[in-house]
């Protein structure tokens, strides 16, 4: 195997690995809910969907993220489509900030993607309480969402960094 | 003013119709998709519910294999936790000895045991016989939305829907899904979980609910005084799902700020092996 080749592979290999990682998630339910802190939960594929619709979207394909979301059902025992559904919206809400803005800003981002998170996990609660009946616990929901919130300025930066390093390496 | 109408208009086409060179479908069609996945999965229809049970085959053994690191991590950070609880857990062994020791009960228990079963036939009450299957935890989530665990038994082992999950002689949950190979049991602390209890000393029925967290708690309770400061939880066989008698969790007025906190005996997020047990009337 030619130097270049082996070269080709990684840099594909880098440039899909938050895809994988959001495999991963969806899988593993990735949100240290095992540190066993009151109400510390984050949802992590909320992160990574947001961040790859509205800034990488050529490195994620909207059937992966139809197909992370069956997957989460059956992780978490949801009636299926529920999880795919949230996921889909939360893209097409990247995708119009995405249309609308001439000069990305993360700070502004950030905020959308609070919008972005409320309106997602409302059609998730409405489907789950209303529609199947299943109880849920509010005061864990707003810490999850919260949470979440938070930590997308910090995952934004190190994704930023991430692609930055890899694009620039792919172009070496 | 129209134009800014327009303007919306068109974002929102390009964001949910258009297709992009590394998009096959457009937004609309996946969001369209999933709403007919779930329409359909409300009316239950068998094509959805086979689906279902494929996906769930495939992602419970994955899910199994890729929690394996974070899995290695929870457990370092338990062993820990260990090595400083080590005095506390010095205490726990010497009060179990002094415990131990006074075995000589347990020859009085057996009879009892013995005399209630002769008696409840006397009655004409129901006696049950159980089969037992020991099933090994795949998944374990304390997930903010649900609380359930997933075992490797499924229909291949005639596990059943609504069959007891116990740890040791505790009931931890009851089965709500099976799959060929794998089944979904709902924890004793979710939300979603009501359980017909009675409760010790006073033979009070009433109905524990899961609250999402480490403890559950008693609903529906006429009398909360006649509950003794120390009581003990079981199972009331009510609904004729579970037998009665099953202990689940303790009540300790003394420890508990909300006097209807039920304390449960099984650590519900140190599951690794469970028995799946089914009760059957037994014929005399």
């Amino acid at each position: 195997m030619s130097t270049k080749f082996r070269k080709i592979i990684l840099n594909k290999l880098l440039i899909y690995l938050p895809v994988f990682i959001l495999f991963i998630s969806v899988f593993n339910e990735f949100d240290f809910n095992y540190l066993n802190y009151k109400y510390f939960s984050f949802n992590f594929p909320f992160i990574l969907i947001f961040y790859l619709s509205l800034k990488r979207v050529e490195f994620l394909g909207y059937g992966y993220i139809f197909i992370a979301g069956l997957f989460n059902d059956a992780v978490l025992g949801f009636p299926i489509g529920v999880s795919s559904l949230t996921y889909l919206i939360i893209c097409g809400l990247a995708a119009y900030l995405k249309n609308i803005t001439l000069r990305p800003n993360l700070f502004k981002d950030w905020v959308y993607f609070l919008f972005t998170i409320l309106v997602a996990n409302s059609v998730n609660y409405f489907l789950l309480v209303s529609f199947f009946s299943i109880e849920l616990n509010y005061y864990e929901l707003s810490g999850n969402i919260f949470f979440t919130f938070l930590i997308y300025y910090i995952f934004a930066h190190i994704l930023d960094f991430y692609y930055k390093s890899v694009l620039r390496k792919k172009n070496d | 003013m129209a134009t800014n109408r327009e303007d919306f208009v068109i974002a929102i086409r390009s964001a949910f119709l258009k297709k992009s060179n590394k998009q096959r479908i457009s937004l609309i069609g996946l969001i369209l998709i999933s709403i007919t996945l779930i329409i359909l999965g409300k009316i239950n229809l068998p094509a959805i519910n086979y689906l279902k049970i494929s996906l769930n085959e495939i992602v419970y053994r994955s899910s199994f294999i890729v929690s394996i690191p974070q899995k290695k991590i929870h457990q370092s950070i338990k062993i820990i936790n260990d090595h400083y609880l080590v005095y506390e857990d010095y205490r726990d062994i010497k009060k179990k000895l002094k415990d131990l020791q006074l075995q000589s009960k347990k020859y009085e228990i057996e009879f009892i045991i013995e005399e209630n079963l002769r008696l409840r036939k006397l009655i004409d009450e129901y006696v049950y016989n159980s089969e037992e299957l020991i099933a090994k935890v795949l998944i374990d989530k304390k997930s903010p939305f649900l609380r359930s665990i997933i075992v490797n038994k499924g229909t291949k082992d005639k596990v059943e829907l609504g069959m007891a999950v116990l740890d040791g002689s505790y009931l931890v949950g009851k089965i709500v899904e099976t799959n060929y190979s794998t089944s979904r049991a709902l924890l004793i602390s979710d939300l979603n979980s009501k359980i017909p209890v009675s409760i010790e000393p006073g033979n009070i029925q009433s109905i524990l609910s899961g609250t999402g967290k480490f403890v559950g708690k008693i609903q529906y309770l006429q009398n909360e005084g006649l509950i003794e400061k120390i009581s003990i939880v079981y199972t009331s066989g009510s609904g004729g799902l579970f037998k009665s008698g099953i202990p689940i969790g303790k009540i300790n007025k003394f420890a508990a700020e909300d006097e209807n906190v039920v304390k449960y005996f099984s650590n519900l997020s140190q599951l690794t092996f469970v028995k799946l047990v089914s009760f059957k009337k037994e014929s005399n």
